[in-house]
C-alpha cells in the first residue's frame, strides 16, 4: 500500500467517525431519551466545546490552560447578561425600586444600568461577544506570556490563578454580576421561551450544530500546515523557531481559537441550562475539563466530544447511585489516564479497535461489500484535499 | 372505594385544618385503623402526581456530597425523621409518605437537574430541599415551570417571594431586627462592625443590619467588611476591630472561614465572655460550633429562632427522636430544625386542602398552624413564610447555647421589608 | 482613616498589623517550601500538596486525641509529638507515590499535575469517609493559648507567634540541608544535570525520592503547625493551592531565598490591602498584581535563569 492509499484509507474512515457521530447526537440519542435526559446530554456537550479547544491547544500544541472555565464562564455571562436584560424589563421587574435593570442589581441598590450592561440590549453584540470577549482576553494573556516564552507548568500555574481572580472577582461584585448565585432565572431569548421541552430540544439541535461547526474549524486547522506546525512546535519548539516560525504567533492563534471554542460553549450551557455561575469558572471546574480531553484522548477531535459525554454522563450516574464513590472514581480516572492511557480513548481504539477494523474492512472490501463501501466513499469525496491522518504518531516521552 | 367517595369528600377533610389541630390527631388514628377513610386517589390528585391509594411520593433534594454535605446533611435527617413520624401516625389522607432522594452535589446546575427529575419522573407531591441561596435560585425556575412546591429551610436574605415555595426558615428581617434590638437595649450597645463572607445573604443581612442600626436607631456602624468564602486569615480585620473597638461585632461568617475566625479571635486576646466587644452572629448554629469547637466560641451570642436547648416538650420530644434515629452525639441547629417543619407542614396543608394538588394547596397556607413544631407555636403567613420568635442565645463551653432572650411576639415575615431596601 | 486616634493607638496598629502579615507569611513559608523543593528541584507539579498538608493536620488532631485520652500529664507537649509524626506519615505516603506514580512521570510535567489532581481528588474523599465531613479542630494545651500583651493594644497571640518560629526553624533547616550537606549537593547536581551526577555516581532515583519524600513530610509539618490557627476538613487543602503555587513560580522557581522573598512580598501586600480595602478586593489585587508582575517578568523573583 503506498502512501497516498493509506491516507485515502484515514480519510475515509474519518469520514465514517464523523457520521457516525452525527448519527448518534442527532438520530439516536434524540428518538431514545426523553426531553430531560436529551438536555442533560446537551449539557455535556457544551463541555465537549472546552475539550476541543484544550485538544487544539494542549494536545496538538502543548500549551496546557488550567483556566478555560474563565473563558467558558465568560461566553456564559455574556449569553446570560443578554437574557437577563430580555428578563427584566421594566413590566416584568415593576415590584423594583428601580425597573427595568437585573433583580440583583436592585437589591445591591443600582439604581442604573453599569455601562458594560448596556450593549448587551443588542443580541448581534451578544454574539459578537460570547466569541470576542474570551478571545479578547485569550489574546492579551496569549501575548503576554508567549512572546516572552513563559509555557508549560509556569503558564499553566498562572491561567489557574487567573480562573481564581475571577471567580472572587464575580463573587465580590455581586451589584453587577449576580455574585454566587450567579445570573439566574433567565427566560427568553428575543421573546422565544427557552424553558420548554421544545425549546430545549431545538437548543440541543443547535447544540449540536455548533458542536460540528467548531469540529470542522478544528479539523481544517489541523489538517492544514498550521496543524503540522502546532504539533512540531510541541515536539521541538525550537527548532520550529529557527525554521523561521513565529512560535509566539502560533500559540497566541491556537489558545484564542481555545478560547472561542469554550466561549461558544458557554454561551450554549446558559441557553440549554437556564442560568450562569461563578462555579463554572474556578480551579476546580476548570481542571475537570481538562479530564474530559484527557480521556477522549489528548490528540483526537472527536475523542473531546466521547470524552465530555463519557466522563459527565459517568458523573451523573455515580452520584445517583453511589455519590461517595464518585471522587475516587474521578481521581482513579486522572491518575489512570496519565499513567496507563496517555492518549486516552483515541488511542486506546487505535491499539485494539481499529485492527480489527483493517481485518473487517479488508474482508468487505474483497468482497466488494456495499454497506462499508458507500459509507466510506461519500466523505472521502468531501476531503479529497487532505492528506493528513486524524492521530498522529505522539510520543508521551517529550522534554 | 367508589362506596366511600361520598362519605369522605374533600370538602369534609377540608374543614379538619382549620386551626385546630388536635382533630387531626383523630384523624390519624381514623386513617390508620381503616385505610378505607382515606379519599380515592382520583379526587385528591388530578394532577398526575406520584400518588397511589397507599402511597404518595415526595422528593429530598440536599447535597450529599461535595462542600455543602456538611451543612445539609442535618435537614436531610430531620426531614426523613419527620416523614416516618408522619408514616407512623397514619401517613398524609391514609396515604404512606416514600421519598426519593437526590443528591445536588453542593453544584447548582445538578441541583436544577435534580429537581426537574424529581418534578418529571417522580412526579413529587413536594420537594423538601436546597440550602443554599445559590442552589434555591437555581432550582426556583424549575419548581416554577412545572408547578411543584419547594420546602426551603435555611434562614435566608429574603427578597423572593415565589408561590411555589415555602420558607421554613427566617428571611433576613426576623433574624436581624429584633436581635439588633436586644443588643441595643438589653446590652446598650451603640457602635457595631458588621463582618461577614462575601456572598449574597451576608451582604444583605448587614444592608439590612445597616439600616436599622443607622437609620431606625441612630446608632453607628463603624465597619463593614467581607472576606471571600473559604478565607482563614483575619488578622486584618481583628486588628481594625480593635481600632475602631466596636460594642458589638455583627457576624455573618460561614463554613470553614468561621474556624479560623473564631481560633483567630481568641488568640488575639478576645474573651467573648467578657462581652468588650459582645459578638452577636447570625451563622453559628450549634452545628457550626462541633467544627469550631465550644471552648473558642464561649460566650458568643447568636440570633436564632430555634436552639436545641429549647425549653418545651414538644423540643425535647424532638431532641429524644432525633437522637434516637440518629445517635447521642448528634446536635440539632436552627436550619435542621426548620427542615423538620417541611413535611409536616405540607401534611396540615394537604389535609386542609383534602388534595395533594399543588395548587388546591397553595390556597390554604395562608393561615396553616403547627402546634407541635420543637421552636413552639409557627404559622404560615400569607407570604408563604413563617411567623416564629427571635431567640438569643448564649453559646456554652459543652456546644449548647443558652436562651437568654426571646421576643414576646411572633415576628412577622417581611422578606421585601420597607425602608431597609 | 485615622482620624480621632492617638499616635500611639496608631503606631500599636502598625505593629499589629505587620504582625499579622507576618503570621500570613510563615503560612506561606511553610505551605511553599515543601513545594518549592518539589517544583524547584525536581520539575514536578505537586497538586496534591494541600492534601498533604491536611494528612499533617489530621495526623495532629489524631495525636492529640491519643494524648488526651492515655497520657493527659504530657497534653502539654503533644505538639511536638505531633510534628514529628507527621512528618513521617507525609514522608512515607510521599515516598509511596513517588514510587507509584511520578516516577513515571518525570519527563512529562504536565501529566504530574494531572495525576496529582486525581491523588488530591482521592485523598479528599478518604478524609471526608474517615474524619467526616465536618472541619475538625485539635485542641491546644494551655500555655499555646492567649497572647502576649506587649501594651494594651499591642498583643502577639502565642500560637502565631509559634508558627511563625516553626516555619523559621524550617525555613532554615532546609537552608541547611541543601547547601551546607552532602544531601543537598547531590539535589543541586541532579537538578543541573541528571546524566552527568549519575555518572559520577549519584543515585539520581534514590535523590528524587528522598527529596519528593522531605517536600511531602515538610507539607505535613505546615499542615501540623496549620491546624493551630485555622481549621482542618477534607477540602481545606484546595484552598491554598493556587496560593502557594503562585508563591512558588514568583519567587523564582529553583530559589529558595526567592520563595521565602516572595511569601513575604505577598503576605505583606495582601494584609496591609486587607487592611485598607477588605478581604476580597485585596486578594483580588494582589493576585492581579502577582500576575501581572508574572507576565512582564516570567522567571520569577531570583530565578537563575529561564529556559522554557
Amino acid at each position: 500500500m503506498n502512501n497516498s492509499a493509506l491516507s485515502k484509507w484515514f480519510v475515509s474512515r474519518e469520514g465514517v467517525y464523523y457520521l457516525l457521530l452525527a448519527l448518534l447526537l442527532v438520530v439516536i440519542l434524540p428518538l431514545v431519551l426523553d426531553p430531560f435526559r436529551l438536555n442533560m446530554v446537551g449539557k455535556y456537550l457544551t463541555y465537549a466545546f472546552v475539550a476541543l479547544g484544550l485538544v487544539m491547544c494542549w494536545g496538538k500544541a502543548g500549551i496546557l490552560s488550567l483556566g478555560q472555565g474563565v473563558f467558558f464562564g465568560l461566553g456564559g455571562y455574556c449569553m446570560a447578561m443578554f437574557l437577563k436584560l430580555e428578563a427584566s424589563s421594566p413590566e416584568n421587574t415593576a415590584i423594583q425600586s428601580t425597573p427595568g435593570i437585573p433583580d440583583f442589581m436592585d437589591w445591591n441598590q443600582l439604581t442604573e444600568l453599569p455601562w458594560f450592561w448596556e450593549p448587551f440590549h443588542s443580541f448581534s453584540f451578544t454574539l459578537l461577544a460570547v466569541i470576542g470577549v474570551p478571545v479578547l482576553l485569550a489574546f492579551i494573556i496569549g501575548f503576554a506570556m508567549f512572546t516572552r516564552r513563559v509555557g508549560g507548568v509556569y503558564f499553566a500555574i498562572i491561567t489557574q490563578a487567573i480562573a481564581a481572580i475571577l471567580t472572587i472577582l464575580i463573587i465580590g461584585q455581586q451589584g453587577f454580576t449576580g455574585g454566587i448565585n450567579g445570573i439566574t432565572d433567565l427566560q427568553t431569548l428575543n421573546g422565544w421561551d427557552i424553558r420548554t421541552d421544545e425549546a430545549r430540544t431545538t437548543l440541543y439541535f443547535i447544540c449540536v450544530g455548533m458542536l460540528f461547526l467548531c469540529l470542522f474549524v478544528a479539523r481544517l486547522v489541523q489538517n492544514r500546515k498550521l496543524g503540522r506546525i502546532l504539533m512540531a512546535m510541541n515536539a521541538q519548539e525550537n527548532r520550529v523557531r529557527f525554521s523561521g516560525y513565529d512560535v509566539a504567533a502560533f500559540k497566541i492563534f491556537v489558545f484564542c481559537l481555545a478560547a472561542a471554542f469554550a466561549g461558544v460553549g458557554g454561551a450554549m450551557f446558559t441557553l440549554l441550562v437556564g442560568f450562569m455561575s461563578p462555579s463554572f469558572i474556578g480551579i476546580v471546574a476548570s481542571i475537570e475539563m481538562v479530564i474530559f480531553c484527557a480521556l477522549g484522548g489528548r490528540l483526537s477531535i472527536l475523542g473531546a466530544v466521547y470524552g465530555a459525554l463519557i466522563v459527565n454522563a459517568a458523573k451523573s450516574g455515580f452520584s445517583e447511585s453511589f455519590p461517595e464513590l464518585w471522587p475516587f472514581a474521578m481521581g482513579a480516572l486522572f491518575i489512570g489516564v496519565v499513567l496507563a492511557f496517555p492518549d486516552g480513548l483515541a488511542g486506546l481504539y487505535r491499539s485494539y479497535v481499529m485492527p480489527l477494523e483493517d481485518r473487517l474492512f479488508r474482508r468487505d472490501k474483497d468482497k466488494g461489500a456495499p454497506v462499508a463501501g458507500t459509507a466510506a466513499s461519500k466523505p472521502a469525496a468531501a476531503n479529497e484535499n487532505d492528506d493528513e491522518p486524524v492521530i498522529d504518531n505522539y510520543s508521551p516521552e517529550k522534554s | 372505594m367508589k362506596m366511600n367517595k361520598q362519605s369522605t369528600t374533600g370538602g369534609t377533610t377540608g374543614r379538619w385544618g382549620l386551626g385546630r389541630f388536635k382533630l387531626l390527631a383523630a384523624s390519624l388514628v381514623l386513617a390508620a385503623t381503616a385505610n378505607a377513610a382515606a379519599p380515592p386517589t382520583e379526587e385528591v390528585n388530578t394532577t398526575g402526581l406520584a400518588v397511589t391509594d397507599d402511597t404518595v411520593t415526595v422528593g429530598i433534594l440536599h447535597s450529599i456530597t461535595g462542600t455543602m454535605a456538611i451543612s445539609e446533611i442535618g435537614s436531610v435527617q430531620a426531614e426523613k425523621l419527620a416523614i416516618s413520624q408522619i408514616n407512623e401516625a397514619g401517613g398524609v389522607l391514609g396515604r404512606q409518605v416514600e421519598y426519593v432522594q437526590e443528591d445536588g452535589a453542593s453544584d447548582w446546575p445538578t441541583f436544577a437537574e435534580k429537581a426537574r427529575k424529581l418534578l418529571r419522573q417522580d412526579n413529587v407531591a413536594a420537594i423538601f430541599g436546597a440550602w443554599t441561596s445559590a442552589s434555591r435560585k437555581a432550582v426556583l425556575p424549575v419548581i416554577e415551570q412545572y408547578n411543584g412546591m419547594l420546602y426551603y429551610p435555611t434562614f435566608y436574605e429574603g427578597l423572593e417571594q415565589s408561590p411555589n415555595v415555602v420558607y421554613t426558615g427566617q428571611e433576613a428581617t426576623q433574624q436581624i431586627l429584633a436581635s439588633l434590638n436586644w443588643a441595643a437595649e438589653e446590652k446598650g450597645a451603640k457602635t457595631f462592625y458588621l463582618l461577614g463572607s462575601d456572598y449574597i445573604w451576608p451582604r444583605t443581612s448587614n444592608k439590612i443590619a445597616r439600616k436599622h442600626i443607622e437609620d431606625m436607631r441612630g446608632l453607628k456602624v463603624v465597619g463593614e467588611e467581607y472576606y471571600p468564602l473559604g478565607h482563614t486569615q483575619f488578622n486584618s480585620v481583628i486588628n481594625k476591630i480593635k481600632l475602631r473597638k466596636p460594642d458589638v461585632i455583627f457576624a455573618s461568617v460561614v463554613g470553614g472561614s468561621n474556624v479560623a475566625f473564631y481560633k483567630q479571635m481568641k488568640a488575639a486576646g478576645f474573651d467573648f465572655t467578657e462581652e468588650d466587644p459582645l459578638l452577636l452572629t447570625i451563622s453559628v448554629t450549634e452545628d457550626e460550633i462541633r467544627g469550631i469547637g465550644g471552648e473558642n466560641v464561649e460566650g458568643i451570642y447568636a440570633s436564632m429562632k430555634y436552639f436545641q436547648s429549647l425549653d418545651n416538650p414538644n423540643n425535647e420530644e424532638f431532641v429524644a427522636a432525633f437522637k434516637e434515629a440518629y445517635g447521642d452525639d448528634m446536635v440539632i441547629g436552627d436550619v435542621t430544625q426548620a427542615a423538620y417543619l417541611g413535611p409536616w407542614l405540607w401534611k396540615a396543608a394537604v389535609e386542609k386542602a383534602g388534595s395533594f394538588d399543588i395548587d388546591k394547596i397553595r390556597e390554604e397556607f395562608a393561615g396553616i398552624e403547627f402546634n407541635k413544631a420543637p421552636e413552639g407555636y409557627v404559622r404560615i403567613h400569607e407570604n408563604h413564610h413563617l411567623w416564629s420568635k427571635t431567640r438569643i442565645g448564649q453559646a456554652q463551653s459543652d456546644g449548647q447555647y443558652k436562651v437568654v432572650y426571646e421576643t414576646e411576639e411572633l415576628m412577622e415575615p417581611d422578606p421585601f421589608p420597607e425602608g431597609y431596601q | 482613616m485615622f482620624d480621632g486616634y492617638t499616635t500611639s493607638e496608631v503606631m500599636s496598629i502598625f505593629a499589629m498589623q505587620g504582625f499579622a502579615g507576618l503570621s500570613l507569611f510563615s503560612v506561606f513559608v511553610l505551605m511553599a517550601l515543601g513545594l518549592a523543593i518539589i517544583f524547584g528541584q525536581m520539575g514536578v507539579i505537586n497538586m496534591a500538596h494541600g492534601e498533604f498538608m491536611i494528612l499533617g493536620a489530621y495526623t495532629t488532631y489524631l495525636t492529640s486525641g491519643f494524648f488526651q485520652s492515655y497520657l493527659p500529664s504530657l497534653f502539654g507537649g503533644y505538639f511536638f509529638i505531633a510534628m514529628i509524626l507527621a512528618f513521617l506519615v507525609c514522608a512515607a505516603l510521599g515516598a509511596l507515590v513517588e514510587w507509584l506514580m511520578i516516577r513515571r512521570l518525570y519527563h512529562r510535567p504536565l501529566d504530574t499535575l494531572l495525576a496529582t489532581w486525581g491523588l488530591s481528588l482521592i485523598m479528599q474523599q478518604a478524609y471526608r469517609s474517615i474524619f467526616g465531613a465536618r472541619e475538625v479542630g485539635v485542641e491546644l494545651p494551655e500555655w499555646m493559648l492567649g497572647a502576649f500583651n506587649v501594651t494594651d493594644l499591642v498583643q502577639l497571640p502565642i500560637n502565631g507567634l509559634f508558627v511563625m518560629i516553626i516555619a523559621l526553624l524550617i525555613a532554615g533547616g532546609l537552608y541547611l540541608l541543601m547547601y551546607r550537606s552532602g544531601y543537598g549537593t547531590k539535589v543541586r547536581a541532579v537538578v543541573q544535570n541528571r546524566p552527568m551526577a549519575e555518572a559520577v555516581g549519584i543515585n539520581s532515583a534514590g535523590i528524587d525520592r528522598a527529596t519528593f519524600a522531605l517536600g511531602c513530610g515538610i507539607a505535613g509539618v505546615a499542615g501540623a503547625a496549620f491546624t493551630m490557627i485555622g481549621s482542618t476538613g477534607p477540602s481545606s487543602g484546595q484552598a491554598y493551592i493556587v496560593d502557594t503555587f503562585l508563591i512558588v513560580v514568583f519567587g523564582g522557581a529553583q530559589s529558595l531565598i526567592g520563595t521565602i522573598v516572595s511569601a513575604f512580598g505577598i503576605s505583606q501586600a495582601q494584609s496591609t490591602m486587607e487592611f485598607f480595602m477588605g478581604g476580597s478586593m485585596a486578594k483580588v489585587l494582589t493576585l492581579l498584581v502577582v500576575v501581572g508582575i508574572l507576565m512582564l517578568r516570567p522567571e520569577g523573583l531570583m530565578a537563575l535563569k529561564v529556559r522554557r
